[in-house]
């Protein structure tokens, strides 16, 4: 591309973007709601996959072992556990090692005086791969010979799974619609242009203009709008972040909860937020001087 | 270089406007395309410059079969051309100089070309001293030498135009035709459009006449059976 003509193709798009201030205002507003809803339901997902996450590597069920059977026995049922689907690590835990760990967690002892590891039943710590099949998991053991009970935390779990899914699914949803709306605002912000300029377009088809040169300075005026919305909506999306977990940490009981920093997020939703703004400017723009190229 | 062979021309709503058309224009030649009205005079303007298409038959332009060009090599044909309509079809808001460079600047012409050449043809066309003004400060006579000037800008081997006298009062009219004529004998290939038999006869050039979309007469100097 020659360079007069690069410079010809921006004056034309940031003109055209002047020209329409208000319609061009507009368009960039609907792509800062677009990106920010978007933007929104993605941190949330995010912070929700990684309580998951965590959740999930600290999170067992444990495995009761049938009290009739020796030590060796129950250590042999080791590996049938670990050949259950789902399940990443099982680790066995003696009468005895269980009864130590159990004596620890209190500081005065002299109540379980006279008892000993005899009350309690040898047992495994089993550690999953997705918590989302815990249940199917807890039923695969729980068939398995010489195991009486099988305990989990499931409720805490699915709830944040449930969750994830339900965050997932709307934020699909309104992401859809809002692109598509923006696209539709987009386009006929840069129809304005067109159709204001049609006696010129129609002048620039007659003396032999490339459709692609006359293409260029709307797509210009749409990349710039989308751009500006991008930055725009990453700027205020960074702001709101830190104001929503600045309120949550320190009130309402939202405490045990921690969040991802913005700055470890802030590259690829920079980049996607650009990927859109362009991608939505792009269109709009072909789409609104689609018509005026036909002949 | 102008050609069509036995063409066909129906619009969408079942209007024959040609029916079976067949004439050649060389290199150098200026002719006069004349007619009644609804004869189909626009209609040829129009398949010229790949507008519309024949709907049967061949059309030959500068070496360009518009019959089945194909779409992307359609600016490369048009740049052959310069047009110029009856209504000026000039911008408004930009100034004679800047209308007639602005058809340079949107084929890829550089500035040092665009500066060297706008002068030479508002010179031309008589309009050097007007170069600053906008279209509705000139008078039409000198509109349409503006947009003469752009149709020449570019350098084309054909000016087509299309009634360009149409908005204008005799003595204009002369003048412009007087300007076309100038064109051609500079060596470019000229075909005018139009009704005024006057202007047709004051000139001895060659005479096409169409009527009811058939080529009725073809030859030099007058209007021919199209008078009667
Ligand atoms: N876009 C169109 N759709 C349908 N019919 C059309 C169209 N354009 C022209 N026609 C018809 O085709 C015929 C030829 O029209 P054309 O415009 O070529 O005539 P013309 O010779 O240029 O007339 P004039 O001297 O009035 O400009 C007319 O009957 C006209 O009504
Ligand atoms: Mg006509």
């Amino acid at each position: 591309m020659k360079g007069n003509r690069f410079f010809y193709y921006i004056r034309e798009g940031i003109n055209s973007i002047f020209n329409h201030s208000f319609m061009s205002f507009a368009s960039v507003c609907i792509i800062v709601a677009c990106l920010i809803i978007m933007g929104s339901f993605t941190l949330l997902a995010l912070n929700v996959d990684t309580v998951i996450d965590t959740m999930e590597s600290q999170n067992e069920i444990l495995v009761v072992v049938n009290d009739s059977l020796t030590e060796d026995q129950a250590r042999s049922l080791g590996p049938l556990i670990e050949a259950v689907p789902n399940v990443s690590r099982a680790v066995f835990v003696s009468r005895d090692k269980a009864w130590a760990d159990f004596l620890d967690t209190y500081e005065d002892t002299s109540r379980f005086e006279g008892l000993d590891s005899g009350i309690i039943p040898d047992r495994y710590e089993v550690f999953l791969e997705d918590i989302a099949l815990m249940k199917q998991t807890q039923q695969d053991i729980a068939e398995l010979p010489g195991v009486t009970d099988v305990m989990a935390a499931l409720t805490i779990m699915q709830g944040f799974v449930r969750i994830r899914n339900i965050v997932t699914i709307i934020s699909l949803v309104l992401v859809a619609m809002l692109f598509f709306i923006s696209l539709f605002i987009m386009s006929n912000t840069i129809k304005l242009t067109t159709f204001e300029r049609r006696d010129e377009i129609a002048i620039m088809k007659m003396v032999g203009a490339t459709s692609t040169f006359i293409r260029w300075p709307f797509v210009v005026q749409g990349l710039i709008l989308g751009l500006i919305g991008a930055l725009v909506s990453f700027l205020m999306e960074w702001g709101l972040y830190q104001l929503v977990t600045e309120k949550l940490i320190s009130g309402a009981g939202f405490g045990f909860l921690t969040f991802l920093p913005f700055s470890q997020m802030a590259i690829p939703i920079l980049a996607v937020f650009a990927a859109v703004g362009l991608g939505v400017g792009t269109i709009g723009s072909l789409l609104a001087i689609k018509n005026y190229l036909k002949v | 270089m102008v050609q069509f062979i036995d063409v066909f021309k129906s619009y969408e709503n079942g209007t024959k406007a040609l029916r079976g058309v067949s004439f050649k224009i060389q290199d150098g030649e200026f002719a006069f395309l004349v007619g009644p009205s609804g004869s189909g005079k626009t209609t040829i303007i129009k398949l010229l410059t790949g507008e519309i298409a024949p709907t049967d038959g061949r059309v030959l332009v500068n070496d360009y079969d518009l019959s089945n060009i194909k779409f992307s090599k359609m600016p490369y044909m048009r740049r052959t051309l310069g047009i110029v309509f009856q209504d000026y079809r000039l911008i408004e808001d930009k100034s004679v100089y800047e209308n007639v460079a602005f058809a340079m600047r949107v084929i890829g012409a550089s500035a040092k070309e665009i500066r060297r050449r706008v002068p030479y043809v508002l010179e031309l066309v008589g309009l050097d001293t007007r170069s600053r003004r906008h279209p509705q400060e000139l008078s039409g006579g000198e509109q349409q030498r503006v947009a003469i000037a752009r149709a020449l800008v570019n350098n084309p081997r054909l000016i087509i135009a299309d009634e360009p006298t149409g908005n204008l009062d005799p003595a204009r009219s002369l003048e412009i035709m007087m300007l076309l004529q100038k064109i051609n004998e500079l060596g470019t290939t000229v075909l005018v459009v139009t009704h005024e038999k006057e202007l047709v006869e004051s000139f001895s050039k060659r005479v096409i006449a169409i009527d009811g979309g058939k080529i009725i007469s073809d030859g030099m100097g007058g209007y021919y059976s199209y008078e009667r």
